[in-house]
């Protein structure tokens, strides 16, 4: 990670950061992924500092690299250009630490484990005592009202369940950082905005940093303090939006002016970003 | 579902074709010779009781009367019965069967298959009882086979030099138990189990080194597939001259035969986990040990019980054909191989029961313990 | 993505390209066996040649004579890999194939049952597919008995079949193919059965909804859906039946065949007899499956289900 060869490799900052309450701060970064057709650019050019107790969401068309970008801060892909410290220290060094919870498109729950031992699971590889891991499974089964269903396993759930389930694991890290790729994107758009509701509930008993990707604008400006729309070819940062609507919100609050006004410059923002082609 | 019942409706009636069938040879055992020279089915009247019930039975299942479980019940008791009086009538007529009595065995023959056939539209509500069931079925028709057996050898008295009767196989098995128990004790407690647990545990283990090197997954999977391909049973003449004519010879085919379905199965197995689950792991930080034990096992376990199903058979086959190339005067092989050249097959029959039975239980105990391992697995979960 | 992403960026070094595909870590690793062989053979066989040595009273003999003899021993517990491949040479091309002891010949005679007994295997296991599939009794009441008779270990039954056949004065191939055919039919009657019901639930009501047969039903979707899963279980019906031609040979007194070859050299102790003709078996399986993949690769071309 330090060699220092080429002109094309990371430089990381060592140096902690100075502003304790900066959590990502993301500084020209690029990703290049090589192909048999030839280079493509994932990301290009990134800039983006995303502060303590944000609720970032991340929009675009699919290939804009929304997912990517938060596969860089998870340390799952390594950027080619830029420098990006999680925490004032480099992704690798964070996730070491523990210090984020990722939630995946999928549950991605093991069907051989119970609910119970599934959220143990991280819990376990850390290697924290039985009766922590009791009571942390306990705690975070109540936050996300699971309680009751310890002992099912994940295949005698709902699909909204079990994507539940998979948040408490991530919680159950007791990270200070929550990062979320396409949560709900794979379940009906009741169930969505129920689970919308409790996340926000969430985020405001925990103060927790989220990092949450989307592709449903409806959701993004719901959930979000703070709204990055990303277009594609080369992956970019199109527009920074900062929601000005109350931090504690239910779901009414998608009828009024402010929100239809946010909406509409994400809409516009995606627009444009695509304008150039189809 | 009921697109299934429209379906049902229009296929030809399977079961009532069978009822007619059973009719119409019940009236042709009536009108012909049954034995020959010439005894008619009155001279039997314990063919003439099988005859009236089978009739009955024909007839009661075209009127559409008790079409349903007691009704099946009865006509499986039928069939039972009719079967017992036939090879009970035909073992005093060895040879002697004519036209009539092959009329009456294929009677018999339809209503047990009538009977399979009512058996196999039960609807039964507990999981249970619908196991024993799907056991059951098939052992109705095993056992048919067998009476089909005997009454066809007696009947033709086919010479116990070809085909020997059931009836002659059991009493040859239960006759020579210790020599059976001396030949399963030989090739199955000793070289079978052996070879098995050599077999599959080095190949877990070489498939777990070989995972962990890329170099040797990319280069010895693909000749561990060919090597799966080869005829290895053919190692067996130079196994027996390594290690002699003992049972450690035969284990080491065994070995030989079990190691690389193993190995290429636990290989793929530990490949099957996903990248999403991978990636969670990662996110953890976990070491490559924890994800091995937490992930990626639990994961190849259907794979790995696929190898141990496999070489459970590989196993039996292995040390019975080497048995061929040269034991000590013991064992299944080779009491086969000896009992064939003195013609006397109703041991050769008795031996292949035994190799059959050991066979399908050692087959249904891995079987059984994939069920428990695998519970989460779809297609263990229903 | 990932894979490409952690991927490193094109080495100058050609060699590292072979490597990290396929084809250069399998000649390594055969490599690697040739080499173990070799030093096996010169292992397992220098026991032998130093009791030569003592009985002739030589007492300083060079390390490299010592090798040089273990690997060129008439008898030798293992054989190097040149003496079977110069045995291999000898018995095909500078014999005629007419010859007794034609390699080729008793390679035709195996192929010959092999190929009968597949050509029926593979045709009975299509048809107990079909029928399984289309007859619940037929399902319920057979298929527990073609699974269960492949826990039988059938192979032992090879030597009666072939003693009662002959005994009936029906001898020749088909005692032998029948065996092929019974090791063969299993693995073709379960993956048709899996082939012929893998059209997805929507497909098959798709066909119900243009009320199709049950005739149309099969030659327009299970069949070609069956198809891949047919290549796969025979090329696994193929070498199952190889190795049924080759026990079949055992018991006829051992007079033609890669079998016989190998009972005979069992017999009199002709460990490059015995290696040359399961090297032949072995290329034997080789080609045949991979006949049948090229076979495969066509068809599915045609198809245009290829992968």
């Amino acid at each position: 990670m330090t060699a220092v060869a080429s002109a094309k490799d990371v430089t990381m900052v060592d140096a902690k950061s100075d502003d304790p309450s900066r959590v990502i701060d993301i500084d020209k970064l690029s990703l290049t992924f090589e192909t048999n057709d030839g280079p493509v650019h994932a990301l290009s050019d990134i800039d983006l500092k995303i502060e303590k107790g944000d609720f970032v969401s991340f929009i675009g068309p699919s290939g804009c690299g929304k997912t990517t970008l938060l596969r860089v801060i998870a340390d799952l892909e390594q950027p080619t250009e830029g420098s990006i410290t999680v925490n004032g220290v480099s992704p690798e060094e964070a996730r070491l630490n523990r210090a984020y919870g990722y939630v995946f498109q999928a549950a991605a729950l093991y069907p051989w484990r119970t609910i119970a031992k599934n959220i143990a699971l991280p819990l376990e590889i850390m290697g924290l005592s039985r009766a922590e891991q009791k009571s942390r499974i306990e705690k975070n089964l109540d936050l996300v009202n699971l309680t009751g269903f310890e002992k099912k396993y994940p295949w005698q759930l709902s699909g909204g369940m079990q994507q539940r389930a998979s948040i408490a694991r991530a919680l159950a890290v007791e990270p200070d950082l929550l990062l979320m790729d396409e949560p709900f994107g794979a379940l009906d758009e009741i169930v969505r905005d129920h689970l919308n509701e409790q996340l926000l509930q969430l985020w405001a008993k925990t103060n927790k940093t989220v990092v949450f990707v989307t592709h449903s604008i409806p959701e993004a400006v719901f959930l979000s303090t703070k709204i990055v729309v990303l277009c594609p070819r080369p992956g970019r940062i199109y527009d920074v939006i900062e929601s000005d609507l109350p931090r504690d919100r239910n779901l009414d609050v998608r009828e009024s002016p402010e929100f239809l006004k946010i909406a509409h410059r994400v809409r516009e923002g995606l627009k444009a970003g695509h304008s150039y082609e189809d | 579902m009921t697109a299934e019942a429209i379906q049902q409706k229009k296929r030809f009636d399977m079961s009532g074709l069978l009822a007619w069938f059973i009719v119409a040879m019940v009236l042709v055992g009536l009108f012909t010779t049954i034995f020959t020279p010439d005894m008619g089915v009155m001279d039997v009247p314990r063919l003439a009781i099988c005859l009236v019930i089978l009739a009955i039975a024909g007839v009661r299942y075209e009127l559409g009367f008790m079409r349903n479980m007691v009704g099946d019940i009865i006509l499986g008791l039928v069939t039972a019965i009719a079967a017992w009086l036939l090879i009970g009538t035909v073992a005093n007529h060895v040879g002697e069967a004519a036209l009539g009595f092959w009329a009456l065995t294929a009677a018999t023959w339809a209503s047990a298959w009538l009977f399979v056939d009512r058996l196999a539209s039960w609807k039964l509500k507990s999981p249970a009882l619908a196991r024993i069931f799907n056991l059951a079925i098939p052992a109705v028709f095993g056992v048919t086979l067998l009476v089909l057996w005997q009454l066809i050898v007696d009947g033709n008295a086919i010479p116990k030099v070809l085909l020997p009767a059931p009836s002659e196989i059991w009493i040859r098995l239960t006759g020579s138990v210790p020599t059976l128990w001396a030949d399963f004790r030989q090739t199955f407690l000793k070289a079978v189990i052996a070879g098995y647990a050599m077999g599959c545990g080095s190949g877990f283990l070489i498939a777990i080194v070989v995972d962990r090197v890329p170099f040797l997954r990319r280069g010895l999977l693909p000749v561990g597939n060919l090597v799966s391909a080869l005829p290895i049973v053919g190692v067996a003449p130079i196994m027996v001259m390594w290690f002699g004519f003992d049972w450690p010879s035969k284990a080491a085919v065994v070995v030989i035969m079990t190691f690389f379905p193993m190995l290429v199965n636990t290989v793929s197995g530990l490949a099957a986990s996903d990248a999403m689950q991978r990636d969670l792991m990662r996110t953890y930080a976990s070491s490559y040990w924890q994800t091995l034990f937490k992930l990626r096992l639990p994961m190849a376990m259907p794979f790995i019980f696929n190898a141990l199903k496999i070489n459970s058979t590989l196993a039996l086959i292995g040390a019975i054909v080497a048995e061929f190339f040269g034991t000590p005067i013991v064992g299944m092989g080779f009491r086969i191989s000896t009992e064939v050249g003195r013609m006397n097959l109703d041991m050769v029959w008795a031996e292949i029961a035994i190799a059959a039975l050991a066979g399908s239980i050692f087959y249904g105990l891995v079987a059984l313990a994939e069920r428990i391992v695998t519970f989460w697995h779809p297609s263990v979960r229903g | 993505m990932t894979e490409t992403a952690l991927a490193p960026s094109r080495s100058l070094n050609p060699f590292s390209g072979l490597m990290s595909g396929t084809v250069g870590p399998v000649i390594v690793v055969v490599l690697a066996i040739i080499a173990i062989w070799y030093i096996a053979a010169v292992a397992l066989n220098a026991r032998f040649q130093q009791d030569i040595y003592e009985r002739a009273d030589r007492t300083d003999v060079p390390v490299s004579e010592l090798i040089a003899d273990t690997l060129a021993q008439e008898r030798p517990v293992l054989p190097s890999p040149h003496q079977v491949l110069v045995e291999i040479w000898q018995t095909t091309v500078e014999k005629k194939i007419t010859s007794k002891r034609s390699l080729v010949y008793h390679a035709s005679v195996t192929l010959s049952s092999t190929l009968l007994g597949f050509f029926i295997g593979t045709l009975l296991g299509i048809l107990l597919a079909i029928g399984i599939v289309h007859s619940r009794v037929l399902e319920k009441s057979l298929m527990p008995w073609v699974i269960s008779s492949q826990t039988i270990p059938i192979l032992a039954i090879a030597p009666m079949i072939i003693v009662v056949l002959n005994a009936i004065g029906i001898s020749g191939l088909l005692p032998k193919a029948m065996i092929s055919t019974y090791l063969s039919f299993f693995p073709v009657t379960v993956g048709m059965v899996k082939g012929l019901r893998s059209p997805e639930l929507i497909h098959m009501d798709l066909m119900h909804t243009y009320s199709a047969t049950r005739v149309q039903a099969f030659w327009k979707l299970r069949l070609p859906y069956a198809v891949p899963y047919l290549f796969t279980s025979m090329k696994i019906g193929m070498a199952a039946s190889l190795v049924g031609a080759i026990i079949g040979e055992l018991p006829t007194g051992a007079v033609e065949g890669l079998g016989a070859r190998l009972l005979t050299g069992s017999y009199y102790g002709q460990t490059v007899q015995i290696w040359s003709a399961l090297i032949m078996a072995a290329l034997l399986a080789g080609t045949l499956v991979a006949l049948i993949g090229v076979l495969e690769k066509i068809t599915l071309n045609r198809m245009g289900m290829a992968r």
